[in-house]
């Protein structure tokens, strides 16, 4: 009997919503996290890669390392770190109805992605400028193990800057809705899942700073 | 409020929303006008795939140039392979008939997602002219086979870019409809539809779903590398530049193993509703066929290594494969003993659908005990690369999803189209498709095990028996197929109207209207029962009314008795 009570309060629910609109927060949250899934397997491919080459060229993998920036690389780590933070505060900003508070930090989310990525290309100019990338002059002439660091390097940086490119626009379109009231402190799911995407964008990199910069 | 009440009663194919003609259609969220929008744009490319196919059967029928010239015949049969695995047999039942049939099994009126879920049509669309397109720039289509093998396929001065490119779009197509359904089959349930009540087809496409979400993305980091590696020489798949190619292959089949059981556990799924059905019997092991099909999902992750038995690999890593690979005939085995022992005192009904289904699992036998002797390592060693491995791809390929297909496409047809096809017909079509199917692939097995390569433009003249033999058996199975589509086609234009319930199914799709209406149910059910039960039913299709009605009943007994 509880059961039928309670199915009759769903479909009762469920008449309410107009034909094909329907609002499912968790459905929507669940949605979400399968493509972060997805992601993150795409990155595992690459991962997968970068373990297989940094076994079978340890040597070579040691030197190029070396030549990374360490100080910039921690600077984008603080970055990306902080913008997190302020996204996660935004949700709660949103929540508790502010929403000036809600827009400034993601403002601020979107400036700390802008700075990571300001940083990210004066550190590929700079590889860049010293004839380091694939098919370049120096890299040419450097051991099959480099060669293979810095194609890494570049592919898997690159894809993560195409993916902070792509939380940012998220984020945006997100704070469009915002300042037009369609995500208020009780339909807030669109945010938390641009949220949910940024912490994955800082997840990555997380691993991808101490696999390119740290480990000597 | 006018459009509410006309989309509880119009079908889905009349109905006339927000765009009208064309419009209504590519750009309609619908579950069931995209399953046609994906059935429509399947059916082409299924009928160019099988035009190549002809060719290069008719090619191979004397040794040396036939029709055409080696460079053609490796760009036809790597477009054969792309076009049938990644524009049919991927998307075709889960795509299709997911889409149309899986939310009204479950009591759902839509997807969870609808747009997405056209979105995902426009990527595979997308990814289709890719392929297209592939065909007619640059050096013409991809000659590397549907594999992409490295340093070949980097090297091939062919368009490999946009062909792989195709593929990497298709992917994220696939991505979105797996999302979409386990979203859906999580949320959107009816009310009383516990998980061990659930229909097996939607259990299928879940395991389906789950593999699509988890395995595409690595092929899609993979054929991007490719594309990276031919635009800018990146190096990772180079061994000029200290890349390995055998890691390429192992990245491959990570996926596109798993792939393959994306392509067959929907077929399964259909099998499951259509014994039953015919049956008239409820399913024997249902709880064992649900969980069979994520333990295949499970284990056939971690067989990809069978692939490369003879590329270089430890010989601890090929041993455990094999071990591997033989505990994925379990699962299966598992469902082919239950839907045997469904039939097993059953009151069969003798109908188009069945005799697919079983010619399915004739074939499909025959395909699996062949596939373990691919999975043994000394007997793969003797034919890898093979016509043998040909033989066994097409007989659990086509012979499982193909044939499955069209068991599907008769088994629903009535409830998609409101159409009921001429059943004599469809059935000496199957016959047909069947005798065509095996002079076609058997002899392949033979070939195969004598040393015929696959992927050889020519070969020694005594094994030209053979080839005339399994290119006339593509005459025949092309005869059958188009007589079978000529049926259907014939009935969706002139067919008689179909019954709500032409074969006495038991699961929802067949408790509304064909063809159902835009909204699939004026009401959401309450399931109160297993799928496959006859003799009572398992759904209360209008709770508003019926519920308070049983109460009412309820109440007056217990008075009664008091």
């Amino acid at each position: 009997m509880i059961e039928h009570s309670e199915a009759l309060e769903h479909t009762a629910a469920l008449e309410h919503t107009a034909p094909h609109v329907h609002r499912d927060d968790e459905g929507s949250k669940m949605g979400m996290w399968l493509f972060l899934f997805t992601e993150l397997l795409l990155f595992g491919g690459m991962f997968l890669l970068y373990g297989a080459y940094r076994f079978e060229y340890a040597e070579g993998f040691k030197v190029a390392a070396a030549d990374m920036n360490t100080f910039i690389g921690a600077i984008n780590t603080i970055l990306l770190l902080t913008s997190s933070l302020s996204v996660a505060l935004s949700i709660a900003a949103i929540q508790q109805n502010q929403k000036k508070l809600c827009l400034s930090l993601l403002w601020f989310t979107l400036l700390c992605g802008l700075a990571f990525l300001v940083n990210k290309y004066f550190e590929w100019s700079h590889e860049i400028h010293n004839g380091i990338y694939p098919g370049g002059p120096a890299l040419e002439n450097m051991s099959n193990g480099e060669i293979l660091y810095f194609g890494l390097y570049y592919v898997m940086t690159g894809l993560h800057g195409l993916h902070v490119v792509v939380g940012m626009i998220f984020i945006g379109f997100v704070m469009v809705f915002i300042s037009r009231d369609k995500i208020t402190s009780t339909n807030f799911q669109k945010l938390e899942n641009a949220g949910l995407y940024w912490h994955l964008v800082d997840v990555i990199w997380i691993f991808l700073f101490p696999l390119f910069y740290l480990l000597h | 409020m006018a459009d509410t009440i006309a989309a509880h009663e119009v079908s889905y194919l009349e109905y006339e929303g927000k765009h009208k003609g064309i419009l209504g259609w590519v750009l309609s969220t619908d579950h069931k006008r995209i399953g046609l929008l994906y059935l429509s744009a399947i059916m082409v490319f299924f009928f160019v795939a099988m035009t190549l196919g002809i060719l290069m059967r008719l090619e191979m029928l004397t040794p040396g140039e036939t029709i055409m010239k080696p460079q053609t015949y490796n760009s036809i049969f790597t477009l054969h392979g792309v076009i049938m695995v990644f524009l049919f047999i991927i998307p075709a039942i889960p795509a299709v008939f997911g889409n149309f049939i899986m939310p009204i099994q479950i009591g759902a009126k839509d997807v969870a997602f609808p747009r997405l879920n056209l979105f995902s049509w426009y990527l595979y669309m997308t990814g289709a002219t890719l392929a297209i397109i592939s065909l007619f720039t640059g050096g013409g289509a991809a000659d590397t086979g549907w594999t992409f093998y490295v340093p070949y396929s980097v090297r091939s001065a062919q368009n490999v870019s946009f062909t792989t490119l195709a593929a990497f779009v298709l992917g994220f197509s696939t991505i979105v409809t797996g999302l979409n359904f386990i979203v859906t089959i999580h949320r959107l349930r009816a009310p009383g539809m516990t998980w061990f009540r659930m229909p097996l087809f939607a259990w299928g496409l879940y395991a389906t779903s789950w593999i699509q979400v988890l395995a595409t993305p690595v092929i899609g980091i993979t054929l991007f590398l490719i594309i990276l590696e031919r635009l800018l020489g990146v190096g990772v798949f180079d061994p000029a530049l200290g890349g390995d190619p055998i890691l390429y292959q192992h990245m491959f089949w990570i996926y596109s193993h798993p792939a393959v059981y994306i392509m067959i556990l929907p077929a399964m799924g259909v099998v499951s509703e259509i014994l039953p059905t015919f049956a008239r019997k409820d399913i024997f092991g249902y709880k064992q066929i649900a969980i069979s099909s994520l333990g295949i999902a499970l284990i056939g992750y971690l067989v990809w290594g069978h692939h490369m038995f003879v590329s270089g690999m430890s010989d601890t890593a090929r041993i455990v494969f094999s071990l591997l690979t033989f505990l994925v005939a379990i699962p299966t085995g598992v469902k082919i003993f239950n839907w045997v022992a469904t039939l097993y005192k059953g009151s069969i009904k003798f109908s188009a659908p069945f005799y697919y289904v079983l010619a399915f699992i004739f074939i499909f036998s025959i395909g699996g005990l062949t596939g373990l002797v691919l999975g043994a390592l000394a007997t793969d060693i003797h034919v890898t690369d093979t016509y043998f491995v040909v033989a066994h791809f097409h007989y659990v390929m086509f012979g499982g999803m193909g044939i499955m297909f069209f068991a599907t496409m008769h088994f629903w047809f009535p409830k998609m189209f409101g159409k009921m096809y001429n059943e004599k017909i469809a059935v000496i079509a199957c016959t047909i498709i069947i005798v065509g199917f095996n002079v076609l692939y058997f002899p392949m097995f033979i070939m195969g095990y004598m040393g015929m390569p696959r992927r050889y433009y020519d070969y020694l003249p005594h094994l030209q028996g053979w080839h005339i033999l399994s290119t006339v058996g593509s005459w025949i199975l092309v005869g059958g197929i188009v007589f079978m589509f000529g049926n259907l086609l014939y009935a969706l234009l002139k067919g008689p109207k179909a019954a709500q319930n032409p074969w006495g199914g038991t699961t929802l799709e067949w408790r509304v209207s064909s063809p159902p209406t835009v909204e699939n149910f004026d009401e959401i059910p309450v399931v109160t029962g297993g799928p496959y039960v006859h003799d009572k039913p398992t759904y209360i299709m209008h709770p508003s009314k019926e519920l308070v009605h049983q109460d009412g009943d309820k109440s007056k007994k217990e008075k009664v008795t008091h």
